[in-house]
């Protein structure tokens, strides 16, 4: 008998992302988005009517359900992209734009804009909603570097705090304005006032994505920590700036279009990189399939629960929102590795 | 060549590293020893430009290390520190991509994927190539961020204390796969070491802190001196020659001395001191 010394075959490569989580995602989110084409408030145009429509039918697909699934595609899926980039540059589970002031910084740079100026358009509110969300965060960073166990759920309380306080200052001024009936447009995301004309700068998140994606690597890089970062070569402030810059613009759009959808962009990440692993690159754009389809679920059961009511989408997203949020709690409270 | 000048660094109002001066040459391996809190780390940091020191400059080769830019530098020099610890949920197989940043930006090459394989036959990580880090053993995962460093490929390689966490085995094999890249493919190679006889037994060079200061360097037969080494150390170690390996008894300070069966139970347990070793 030959004893031969052969290496032991690698296990075949289980987990991560493969090619038929995004063929299944994306086929999937296809057909949810042409059946949902078939709901809406003119129940003349049903599910029926898609195959094909008649002209009178495609008038109001053109005008009011395809600018309505596109946004609530583009929303769902940036802010769970920023919520992705976020989480991973500052090692934090915890950390997406609704939990760390971006969301409530846009809100007060909206507010502020309208007071500004008496008849605001829509690009002016979003050029001030950027700016100030992009301070806002900037802001929760400084923050962040002055915690010491920065991966805890500690800098998820600092996070809903921080935005507690920057939403109570906005509301102040509201108030002394007169304008707090505007609060609860952007702060309630909801995407029945969608309407041809008046959502397409939300198309601004698509080049926003594009260019996250581009720097997926440096923010899994920068992720690993300073001394990681800087070994392979890469300005650790730099990346780290490009990345909340990235994230603050996507948030800040969205919350002027649509208004703000609480957890989002901290549940969908989170649970595809559970499933999947950290690699931005490797899970972004699933990570925007998900979130996608996460809205447009959200949105579908909001126009069909109590038809012909409309449940906002931040009102169904925020409630399973929190949930998972909570249910993140505990398991890392209970000493999962977060 | 490292040459690092006149570098001082406080911690507060703290000196951990006191006007050091240093010049190490080209495809050797260094050992910088010392005790706790000699400064050892933070001049291993300053040298990789992870600590910009108060005062003092370090140069790679004609590279000032305070001036070039990073990524100039990841190409030139790897450095893994003594303590790390990556909350990201990365396969092995990405971590050690991850070494080729420098390179391919993230866009691998045929030749990059070569050179991750071989780090990772090197480090015996094969098997778990596709394990998450969080999944790894202390030891397994220390291997994976060593195999990252080596898929770096660059002239200069500085660890601290690599031999953390490994077992008897792999840590002789590290030691064994340094020196061959030493001595093989050229490289300079830095080490921080603890155990006095893997830095007697591999390296062309060592340096001996204490207080932020080197208090000593040179040839391992310079530096294993009984004399020596409790200047170093505060310690007796007892300095044997094994086959012309110079191995300091640590385990037990002060001896034993002389060969042969050494030790013999004390009779009566409470008259004998804790520790003392009767010599045969
Ligand atoms: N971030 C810091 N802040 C304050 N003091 C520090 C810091 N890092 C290190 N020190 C102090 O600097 C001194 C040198 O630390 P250093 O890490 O260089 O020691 P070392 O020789 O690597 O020790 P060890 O063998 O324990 O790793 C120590 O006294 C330590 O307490
Ligand atoms: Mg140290």
């Amino acid at each position: 008998m030959t004893t031969t010394t052969t290496r032991p075959v690698p296990a075949p490569s289980r987990g991560g992302v493969r090619a038929v989580h995004l063929w299944v995602a994306t086929g999937v989110l296809l057909v949810g988005s042409y059946l949902s084409l078939g709901i809406g408030a003119a129940s003349s145009v049903g599910v029926a009517d898609l195959f094909p429509p008649t002209a009178d039918e495609w008038h109001i697909l053109a005008t009011s359900r395809i600018p309505r699934l596109a946004a609530v595609l583009l929303a769902g899926a940036s802010l769970s992209v920023a919520g992705l980039i976020m989480q991973r540059i500052t090692a934090n589970r915890f950390v997406s734009p609704s939990t760390s002031g971006t969301v409530e910084a846009a809100v007060l740079g909206i507010l502020i804009a309208t007071m500004l100026f008496s008849s605001t358009s829509l690009v002016v509110k979003m050029l001030i909603a950027i700016v100030t969300a992009i301070a806002g965060t900037i802001v929760f960073l400084q923050m962040l570097q002055r915690i010491q166990h920065r991966e805890g759920i500690v800098v998820a309380l600092v996070g809903l705090m921080y935005g507690g306080v920057l939403a109570a200052i906005t509301t102040f001024v509201a108030y002394q304005r007169d304008m707090v009936q505007y609060l609860d447009i952007w702060t309630t995301g909801s995407f029945s006032g969608i309407l041809e004309g008046r959502y397409e700068p939300l198309y601004i998140v698509l080049v926003v994505g594009v260019i996250g994606y581009l720097f997926a690597d440096r923010f899994t890089v920068i992720g690993m920590g300073e001394s990681f970062a800087t070994n392979l070569g890469l300005n650790y402030q730099r990346i780290l700036y490009i990345g909340l810059i990235v994230v603050s613009v996507m948030a800040a759009v969205v919350v002027v279009v649509v208004g703000a959808i609480p957890f989002l962009g901290l549940i969908v990440p989170n649970v595809v990189t559970l499933l999947l692993g950290d690699n931005v690159k490797k899970v972004l754009p699933l990570t925007a399939l998900a979130g996608a389809g996460f809205v447009l679920a959200c949105d579908v059961v909001g126009r069909t629960a109590i038809h012909p009511y409309e449940l906002p989408v931040a009102t169904i997203a925020g409630g399973i929102g929190g949930v998972v949020f909570i249910w993140l709690i505990l398991r890392s409270a209970k000493g999962a590795s977060v | 060549m490292i040459r690092v000048r006149d570098v001082t660094h406080r911690y507060d109002k703290q000196v951990v590293l006191d006007e050091v001066g240093l010049t190490l040459p080209v495809g050797q391996l260094t050992s910088i020893v010392g005790a706790n809190g000699a400064g050892k780390s933070t001049l291993l940091s300053v040298i990789s430009r992870l600590i910009r020191p108060e005062q003092g400059t370090v140069f790679i080769d004609d590279l000032d290390v305070g001036t070039a830019g990073a990524d100039a530098i990841s190409k030139r020099l790897a450095v893994l520190r003594q303590d790390n610890r990556i909350t990201a949920r990365l396969s092995v197989i990405d971590l050690v991509r991850f070494g080729r940043f420098p390179y391919s930006k993230g866009r691998l090459t045929p030749e990059d994927h070569v050179v991750v394989e071989e780090a990772l036959d090197y480090l015996d990580l094969q098997l778990f190539r596709d394990r998450y880090l969080d999944q790894l053993s202390g030891g397994q995962r220390q291997r994976a961020y060593i195999a990252m460093i080596l898929a770096q490929d660059t002239d200069y390689i500085l660890l601290d204390e690599p031999l953390n966490n490994l077992d008897m085995k792999h840590a002789s094999s590290m030691m064994t796969l340094l020196r061959r890249a030493a001595d093989e493919l050229g490289k300079t190679i830095v080490l921080v070491l603890h155990d006095i006889n893997f830095a007697s037994c591999f390296s062309d060079h060592i340096v001996a802190m204490r207080d932020g200061k080197v208090v000593v360097q040179g040839t391992p037969a310079e530096i294993m001196q009984r004399e020596t080494l409790r200047e170093v150390f505060d310690m007796d170690i007892h300095v044997q020659d094994l086959h012309g390996m110079r191995l300091g008894i640590f385990w037990t300070t002060g001896a034993p001395v002389g060969p042969g069966p050494v030790v013999a139970a004390p009779a009566d347990a409470s008259g004998a001191e804790l520790g003392t070793v009767s010599r045969a």
